[in-house]
């Protein structure tokens, strides 16, 4: 896993520079999804709650929604990624973030997990 | 992300070892731990089954002997609660028939087969679907009670090769077994253990499904995974090869209310079982052969990426449902999204342009004709 990175229950990342945050999914949770073939990207200008369901990733098998780690509005999203949904599978937790969101509420991330205890966390429910 | 989880009680196969060491994910499928990948990924597992070998454990469906009572031909009195022509079966050739209820609704898929006279004269070999087999069974066994006797084979495991190379591959082992035609079945002894083995398989492709003595399924599986050209393949893309093969799956393009002719498959109903009509459910099947069915299952291909999955609604143009996808994901040999699906009968056409309904909103998709990759069963068979 990648160090500055915080983490959700729904296996979601974030990576927060300047007010703004990064968000993908976890390697865990690509693992578990099998090869994806078609990812749903939210629109810029978006603005969600913590918790929205904010994009699809579909595998073979299943769609599963992706959830949003803060609240805030949506600034821009990965275009690499519907052209080459298995970027997911290759490297989930850096090249294949899903969207950018700035944040409206930075304390959001005090509820999330660092990197160890997401590590932890899978450990125990996994 | 989120992900859930059935919790139900587990049987294991006696491969169920093997899958975990090949490092598969095991899920509970009809009761039992199944691998639904290995670690190649279905994609791959999915690539390896068209182009090579693809070694699938299916122990978890039912297999039974059925043997006539008091001189009556087994498969004769089988015809009394089956459909298909199972009369006209010789030793050693095997049918796909339904199991139907009175109301003509279709309770089960199964494959029939007159054994060779090596294991017995006036028996039939049974494989049902594993999710139906605590059902089907008794059904069989109470309806023809005192004219047949249904003995169910808990100590035999069943593998499937599937793949354009399973014949040289099995060939090794079971000498004589690739001169097999399509839909032939015969005894063969593989490693030691007598093998019921069979021309046949649910991908569209060539390939075998071998019964096995329990105690000889590890050996039989490894030495065939040893194989250069073999793979071993979970559920998830044994489910995309059917479904590109155009090939229903029980409880999904399949159910009690769902007819054969709705469903496509009065291939499997021939012309002197019609004319009978005397099988369970021969009423409403002669009826929707006269005057149409309500609905048919087609397939459909919806343009772009999005996969449209099992109960999307399918749509016309003005936006009314006209029927549901039964069956849909993606094809990995198509590569794309591709699915089955029921539709009322002014849109079965194919060219016909219809929506499907995916989170709100209609993905254009348009009716074809399946299957979606051509089969390659081995009619006439090489050598």
């Amino acid at each position: 896993m990648t160090n500055g990175l915080y983490f959700t229950k729904d296996h979601e990342w974030i990576k927060v520079a300047d007010g703004v945050g990064t968000v993908g999914i976890s390697d865990f949770a690509q693992s578990q999804l099998g090869d994806v073939v078609f990812v749903e990207l939210p629109e810029a200008g978006r603005v969600l709650k913590a918790g929205d369901a904010v994009a699809v990733v579909e595998s073979v098998k299943a769609a599963s929604d992706v959830y949003c780690p803060v609240s805030g509005e949506i600034l821009s999203f990965n275009e690499e990624l519907p052209n080459d949904p298995a970027l997911i599978n290759s490297d989930a937790e850096s090249t294949a973030w899903f969207f950018t969101i700035k944040l409206s509420d930075p304390s959001e991330l005090d509820g999330l997990m660092t990197p160890d205890a997401y590590k932890t966390f899978l450990e125990e429910h996994a | 992300m989120s992900d859930t989880g059935d919790q139900v009680e587990i049987r294991k196969t006696p491969l169920y070892d093997l899958h975990v060491r090949l490092g598969a994910r095991m899920v509970p499928f009809a009761g039992y731990a199944m691998p639904v990948q290995y670690p190649a990924g279905i994609l791959k597992e999915h690539a390896a089954t068209r182009t090579g070998a693809g070694l699938f454990d299916v122990s978890h469906m039912g297999q039974a002997f059925l043997d006539g009572l008091d001189g009556r031909d087994v498969a004769a009195t089988l015809e009394e609660i089956l459909p298909g022509d199972l009369r006209g079966l010789t030793p050693g050739r095997q049918k796909y028939s339904l199991l139907m209820n009175d109301a003509g609704g279709i309770e089960d898929d199964l494959m029939v087969t007159r054994v060779v006279p090596e294991l017995g004269d006036n028996r039939l070999y049974l494989v049902v679907n594993a999710g139906c087999k605590e059902t089907d069974f008794p059904r069989i066994a109470a309806a023809l009670e005192g004219k047949a006797r249904l003995t169910r084979l808990e100590d035999r495991a069943l593998l499937a090769l599937q793949g354009p190379e399973a014949a040289a591959v099995l060939d090794r082992f079971a000498p004589g077994v690739a001169a097999l035609e399509f839909m032939e079945a015969g005894v063969f002894t593989i490693l030691g253990q007598s093998c019921y083995v069979s021309r046949s398989g649910y991908t569209g492709e060539d390939g075998f499904e071998i019964s096995i003595p329990n105690s000889g399924a590890v050996a039989l599986a490894e030495a065939l995974l040893g194989e250069p050209e073999v793979e071993p393949i979970g559920l998830g893309a044994r489910d995309s090869l059917r479904l590109e093969a155009g090939l229903c799956l029980y409880g999904h393009d399949l159910d009690p209310a769902t007819s054969p002719v709705e469903a496509g498959l009065m291939w499997a109903i021939p012309k002197r079982r019609r004319e009978e009509a005397n099988f369970p459910g021969a009423a409403r099947v002669l009826s929707e052969l006269a005057s149409g069915p309500s609905r048919r299952r087609v397939g459909l291909k919806p343009e772009g990426r999005i996969p449209a999955r099992e109960g999307a609604e399918i749509v016309d143009a003005d936006g009314q449902v006209i029927g549901l996808v039964t069956s849909g994901g993606f094809g990995p040999s198509v590569n794309g999204p591709i699915a089955m699906g029921y539709v009322a009968p002014a849109h079965v056409a194919v060219g016909t342009r219809v929506g499907l309904l995916v989170r709100g909103k209609a993905i254009p998709a348009e009716v074809v004709a399946l299957p979606f990759v051509a089969p390659r069963y081995v009619r006439k068979a090489k050598i």
